[in-house]
Parts: C-alpha cells; structure tokens; sequence
C-alpha cells in the first residue's frame, strides 16, 4: 500500500536577481528531481548562447526569458524529500511582473523571501515583504544568498537579518528563520554548510522539512460558498466548494445573506467510494437540503451560530495591478468567494508605497503596483469575514474592464454595523473600528443585549407594561432601559409629526436608537405603535434578528378607546388598524380596561433569557 | 483529505467554476490518460452528467486502437460526442512529411481553431499539466485565447485565490484547465482508486509501452516492462526519462512547443 503524503506550496519571492530562480533550480538538481538530459539541455543552451551555465534556465522556460535572462511569468515545479512533497512556486521579481508575482505568491502556504548578501534589502524585498503579509501568507522565512560573494561573513548576515526584520516587523510579518546560503554553490542547499559554521538554522531543505501545515481549517466554522445549483434529474442539488468547518448530514443550517435555516438532507455523489454522510475544508460537495427555497451562486452556508458577516460596507486593504488607476466613484466588479457584485470604492483613507511604507498622494486614485486602505461599499448586502478570521471568505478581488486588476483583503466592521445594509449620504467616512466588542461586553455584564419590542395600537397598554418590565428588570440586577417612543418626541424626533411617513422615519429613529443600546450590552424596552408590518420588519432588520423579539399588546377597539379617550394615533388618521407580523410573535391580550400590567409584565421576563 | 483527494476536489471547483460561467462550453478529450481522466472528474463534478459536448480533433493519423476505445468509451459513457478533422489540410496532402510543426499547426491547432469557430465556444476544457513540458507550466488555470486561438503568454492575468478571468471580448475564447496541477504520477495513481478504464497502449507489450499517446507517426513507445498500473508507478517513480520523450515534435526545435501554443496548439 501506498502511503499518504503530504505535499506543502512554497513560494520563492525577492528581488530581481538575488537568485529565486537559481535556488530553486539548484534545489530540483540537489535532491535529484531533474529529467533525464535537463542539464545537458541548459548546458548546450549556455553554450549557444555564449553565456555562463545557469541553473535558472530549468524554470525560465519561454525562450524571451532565457534570451534576457528574466523570469517574465510564475512557474511551479514538483520535488520530494523524503518526508514530504513539495510545489516550488517560482515568482518573477521585476516590479514590471508583479501581477505575476502576485499569481504565484497567492498559491502558498509558505515563502522564502530572497535577499542577496552583497546588495542588501532592496526595493522589491521589501514590497515582496509587503504583499506577503497582504496574502496572508504567514510562514515567511528570510533567505539570504550570495553569501560566497560577501566571504561567508556572519556580520553581513546579521546587518542585513537586523536591517529587514525592522522593516517586517512593522507590517507584522515575524519571520520563522534567516538561512544564510549560496544557491549557486549549493551551500546550505540540502547539507549544512562548512563554509557557514556559525550558522545554527541548518540547510533549506532541512528547515523546509520542519514547516508545519496548517490543518485546522475543518475546526474553523463552515463555509459553504454556494458555486452553482444542479436539476440534471430529480434531485436539487447545491454544490460548491466547503472553504473552511465540517458539515453532517442533519445539520441544521443558515443560508446567508437571505437568513433562510434548513437541514442538510443528504451529500450527493456519483461514484459509489464517494458516498459519505460528513464532509469537510477543501472538498467539492454537492448537498441536498430538506427544505427547497431558491438558491443563488455567492450566497454562504453556514452554521446557525458563528454565521458569516453581512453588510454593504467594509474597510479592506487593496493591491492595484491594473494600467488604469483605481478611483473612487466608479463602478467595478467584485468577486468574493463564489459572489459577484458590482462595487465602488467610496473612501481611500492612504495609500501606501510598499517598497518604503510612505505614505502617498491619492489625488489620483490608486495606481498600479500600489496598496491603499479604502471603504468599499457593495450594490447589494454580501456575506464575508474578517480576513484574519477566515482567509477564503476575507478576500476578494476587483474586476476593471474585464480584467482581475486588484486584490484585497477584509480589514472588518465594527460590531454595531454588522449584519445589515448600511446607507449613507456621505463620502469619505469609513466604519471604524473599536476595541472592545460585543463579546467583550456580553462576558463583562453576564447578559446579551436585546431589544424587546411593544407593539400595538394607542391605548392598549403597552407603556403600563413597559415600566413595570423596567423595574422588574432592574430589580433583577439587569442593565436595562426603556425607550419610550412618546419621549423621544420632545428631542431625537422634535421634527417629526403623526403622518405616515413621519411614523416610519420615528420607527427607523427609535431602531437605530435601540440597536446602539442592544449593541452596548444593554436590554432594550422599546414601545412603538408601529402598525404596519414593513415598519416592524424594517426595524428587524436594523436591530437584527436574533437581537429583536416582538411582543403584539393586543387589545379591542373598546378597550383602546376606554384607556386612551383622547384617541392620538401615532400614524395620524385614528383608525383602529393593526397589520399582523407574518412571523411568530409574542401575543399579550389585553382583556379589558382595567388589566393587570404587574401580571402582564411578568409573563414577559423570560424573554430576556 | 489525502493528497488524491485534494487534487480531486480542486479540479472538480474548476470544472464547476468552467460550466456556471460559460454558455458554450466544450472539453478536449484527445483519448489520452489525462483527458480520461478529466472525463471522470467532469462526471463526478456533475453527478454522472456531462452538460456539454466533448471534441476530438482527429488528425486521421491516431493510432487505430485509440479511435475504437474512444468509440466504445463516448458510447459507454452516453457522450455528446464532436469528432473534428481539417479536411481540408487533409486533403491537400498534409503529414508530418511536411515539418512535424507544420504538421501539427495544421491539423491540430487548426483543426481545433475550426471546431471553436464552428460552434462558437466561449469556453474549452483541456487536460494540460504543469508538469508535462515548460510553457504549460507558466499557463493560468483559466486562460484567454483571441479570435485567432492565440495565446499572448508575455502578458497573462493575475489569477489568485481561485478568482479566475471570466471576462473577455467576444468572439475570445477562455482555455480552462483543471487537472493543470496534477503530475503524471497522480494521475495513475487516480486511475489507479478509481479504477478508470484507459486504453491498452499504456501497457507494456513486447517491452514496449506508451507513456504518451499522440499522432502513429510521430509517437513512439518507450522501453517498458510496465504491464500493469502499479508497474508503471513504479517504473514512472524511478524513472529520470521526461514523460514526452516519445513525442517527436517536442524535439524539433528549441521551444517548440512554446511557439506552437502561442498559436492555439492545446
């Protein structure tokens, strides 16, 4: 029986000339993973040429790069210890190729940063630098080569380890190890070198066998990117690719943004070794659920706890590889797992040279080879997450004139706008973001913040219940606070009279109000005729859904009219109307004028639980 | 996930990503292991499907057990089936007499370039490798092609995090290629789990095998006492012979095989 190996990405990154390709060209030749005749070939081409023997010609396949002796476009080569396989993923250092690099650099799970001995830390080490930590690619190791041309001197070494590690260390990128080598000697390449005894990290090949795999994506929550839904026959099938988390058969399941639950019915196959009833990261599914809504290409599965983020608008980290610049107010494409969404950039906070980390001038837009802090806002509300959360469902790319021109990565949103679709009139502000979150405050006052929502016609009781809700609350130990919507017409709403228009902007006015206190970890009592259905689903969406819970203070017309003689109608025309929530709510019926609201408030306190 | 698995899973998002986005999609299958191979994966990514045409570009000079297992196999497994020759190079005399290149211009890359045209595909499904010779080495997973089925390799682009280039004028085409980070050995040991069935040729007879199946005259078997597929992974594990060294128009010229894809050759 054959056994399983594993088979790590590494790409080799620098700049031009420090020798990417030359290491990785000696590599395949050290560990004996040449074709038959492959030197003899770069030989016989050197020698046509009239040029010195380069190990570089194994991967510089297009002849323009053998003629000029550059590498125009990433390649990838396959070699094997005896622990593992490998991918060597060679990119191109010519700033003119960073797109390339960038290709190349995407693919990896680890990357040796290149850095001649002689020149030092040059302009494309540190952008290398630069987009790796924009990748995410987080095992990053130093190598630093050439050491024959500077005597094998350790001091070297250390100058220029002391110099880049500075510069690394400022975007947050920790280096597993600096190897000192030379590539074209082969020192430090499989063996620890002689020449180098000082050195303590070992060779390449040793170290490479040491780099750890990250394993732990099927423990992350799920992500079910939705790629396509199938009707060959009589099944309805979702597939697509699970992108992080485990998901079983039975599971309950959010599909988002359109916050539909269902259960996973079943994982469809073809052929009979494929028949499972789990599935985890990295496998194309193919799922049925129990439930049939419509389904669109972009939309997530998840579990229903640890959902992905939904909103319009985030903040995010951009590398433009484009020709045109990349400027604010225009339309472009955004794809984002399997979503495709127009976008535009609202705000450009800074632009950053990532060769010296300056700050630069934006009155142009972003150009190519840039990288800038900006606000996107999307056409429609999409789900992602944090980029240092989930890496797959964090980043994105910009389509421009039918070319992937950008990349990004998602830097968040602030608790308090998540799950929503923001809108604004203004330019040039960002969500921003705070330190302390909601889970902070949730562990610091032992309760979630909700709102309790009171509806119900004028008269029917819902401020006698409200307060005393209130204090029974309180008396509980609870952080609570009752926003009375009658109240909020001396200040917040002085503006506003009893029309219905005016009556669902004091609906909006009073949800934001309340989401900001639910959000701060308090419960939030909140009393609102609200009559009409679209006002209540307006403001759950606001507040969120599993935040807002509805209570309906039903009462007859009679019993409206004895408590509330005056007959003032928040919606203005005084008829006795009420539109009935088409999803579950709480129902208090109020039986007659003189109701018990201590007994009525009481029913209610479970549902802070 | 194992390392099979994993190959598997990507290139059955790629076929998936390939079918949502092109409406007139057609795969390659040249009969050979890896588009055999790219044939079972397209059944699996559609459960036992196949929602587009397959194309073989018969260039008449295939080896004749090639042309009956691709019969019995397209019938088999319910294909839609387009089978293309350049009749008319054909009939003007072309061989490999001619140039090899020539030859392979003519009545593969053009032939091909007739079939594109012909039903006017937005997007063709090949099984290319990264590991099978230099220039497809560098290629993208999703890879534009103008009107005249060129490849412009000096200015490809950016393709990460599988986001791949979906957007192209009319009348282009996008070259897609799933199995590009396969190698030769994954892809025995895949026929080898899955137990696909491939033609014969591959099986030594005589001390001689295929190891790449082409056009009779230009294709030739190397020495081989694989008769088996666990023989031939073994044999491929310790081999150090490149896996087309029995394909005479890579040993034309320098880059070769370079200058016949940058003009539409798969």
């Amino acid at each position: 029986m054959k056994d399983i190996r594993e088979t790590l990405n590494i790409v080799v990154v620098g700049h031009v000339d420090h020798g990417k390709s030359t290491l990785i060209g000696r590599l395949l030749y050290d560990t004996d993973s040449l074709p038959e005749g492959a030197i003899d070939k770069v030989k016989q081409l050197a020698k046509e040429k009239g040029k010195s023997f380069e190990y570089a010609y194994l991967l510089d396949a297009f002849e323009e790069e053998q003629e000029q002796g550059i590498t125009i476009d990433t390649t990838q080569l396959q070699f094997a210890t005896d622990k593992r396989d490998y991918v060597i993923i060679d990119a191109p250092g010519h700033k003119e190729f960073l797109k390339n690099m960038i290709s190349g650099a995407a693919n990896a799970e680890a990357a040796f940063l290149l850095v001649d001995a002689n020149e030092g830390v040059q302009e494309q080490s540190r952008r290398h630098g630069y987009i790796l930590s924009l990748l995410g690619v987080k095992k990053v190791y130093v190598i630093v080569n050439k050491m024959d041309l500077v005597d094998y001197s350790e001091e070297r070494f250390i100058k220029i380890k002391d110099e880049f590690e500075t510069f690394l260390n400022n975007l947050n990128i920790y280096p597993i190890d600096y190897i000192p080598i030379s590539a074209y000697f082969g020192e430090n390449i499989t063996k620890s070198s002689s020449e180098m005894p000082w050195n303590r990290s070992g060779s390449i090949i040793e170290i490479m066998d040491t780099i750890p795999k990250e394993k732990d994506l099927e423990k992350k929550p799920l992500r079910l990117p939705i790629q396509d839904v199938y009707k060959f026959d009589d099944r309805r099938i979702i597939a697509g690719r699970i992108e992080s988390g485990t998901l079983n058969v039975g599971d309950e399941i959010l599909i988002s943004p359109t916050n539909k639950t269902t259960k996973i019915k079943s994982i469809a196959y073809w052929a009979d070794r494929d028949k499972n009833d789990t599935a985890s990261a990295g496998m194309s599914v193919g799922i049925t659920v129990e439930d049939e809504f419509f389904n669109k290409r972009g939309e997530i599965l998840s579990h229903i706890e640890d959902a992905p983020i939904k909103s319009n608008i985030f903040n995010a980290n951009v590398f433009w590889m484009g020709n045109k610049h990349l400027i604010k107010n225009k339309k472009y494409k955004l794809k984002l797992s399997t979503k495709e969404v127009e976008c535009e950039i609202i705000t450009i906070h800074k632009i950053i040279d990532a060769s010296t980390l300056a700050q630069g001038d934006f009155s142009q837009g972003i150009k190519k080879n840039d990288v800038a802090e900006v606000t996107i806002k999307t056409k429609e509300m999409i789900c992602f997450d944090e980029f240092s959360n989930l890496q797959t469902t964090g980043r994105f790319v910009i389509v421009d004139d039918m070319n992937v021109s950008g990349g990004g990565i998602i830097s968040g949103i602030e608790d308090s706008l998540q799950n929503r679709e923001l809108v604004t009139n203004s330019t040039n502000i960002a969500p921003r973001k705070r330190l302390v979150s909601t889970k902070d405050r949730e562990k610091a006052y032992g309760q979630k913040g909700g709102v309790i929502w009171l509806t119900g016609l004028s008269g029917s009781g819902k401020n006698e219940i409200a307060t005393k809700l209130e204090k029974k609350l309180f008396d509980l130990g609870k952080k609570v606070y009752y926003l009375d919507s009658t109240n909020l017409r001396f200040g917040l709403s002085s503006d506003l009279e009893f029309t219905p228009e005016d009556a669902h902007e004091q609906t909006r006015r009073i949800a934001e109000v309340a989401r900001l206190f639910a959000d701060s970890g308090t419960i939030v009592i909140v009393t609102s005729v609200s009559r009409y259905r679209k006002d209540r689903d307006m403001a759950k969406s606001i507040i969120g859904e599993s935040v807002y819970k509805e209570v309906f203070i039903e009462a007859t017309e009679d019993v409206c009219k004895k408590r509330n003689p005056g007959g003032i109608y928040e919606d203005g025309d005084g008829k006795f109307y009420y539109e009935k929530s088409d999803y579950p709510v709480v129902s208090v019926f109020i039986e007659d004028a003189e109701f018990n609201a201590d007994q009525k408030a009481s029913s209610l306190v479970d549902l802070v639980r | 996930m194992d390392h099979l698995d994993y190959l598997e899973a990507q290139s059955i998002f790629i076929l998936r990503e390939a079918y949502k986005h092109f409406g007139k999609l057609g795969m390659l299958w040249s009969v050979g292991k890896d588009s055999t191979v790219l044939l079972w994966l397209a059944k699996k990514a559609f459960f036992g499907h196949c929602p587009f045409p397959f194309i073989h570009v018969d260039t008449k000079h295939k080896i004749p057990e090639m042309i009956e297992f691709r019969d019995r196999t397209a019938k088999e497994y319910n294909l839609d089936l387009i089978v293309h020759t350049n009749e008319e190079a054909l009939a003007n005399g072309m061989g490999p007499e001619q140039g090899r290149m020539v030859c392979c211009k003519a009545l593969k890359t053009e032939g091909l370039q007739q079939v594109v045209k012909k039903y006017e595909f937005e997007g063709l499904i090949l099984g290319i490798r990264r590991d099978e010779e230099g220039s497809r080495s560098k290629e993208r997973i999703f890879s534009e092609r103008n009107a005249e089925s060129e490849w412009d390799y000096t200015d490809q682009p950016p393709e990460l995090w599988d986001q791949f280039k979906t957007d192209f004028k009319k009348g282009n085409h996008i070259r897609v290629h799933p199995i590009l980070h396969w190698n030769e050995v994954d892809i025995w040991e895949y026929i080898k789990r899955e137990n696909i069935p491939v033609v014969d040729l591959y099986f030594a007879q005589d001390g001689k095998r295929y190891r790449s199946l082409g056009c009779a005259p230009c294709t030739h078997p190397i020495e081989s006492t694989a008769s088996n597929i666990d023989e031939i992974i073994e044999e491929l594990k310790g081999t150090k012979q490149s896996e087309r060294a029995g394909r005479a128009q890579d040993q034309e010229m320098a880059h070769a095989m370079q200058k016949l894809r940058k003009d539409g050759y798969m």
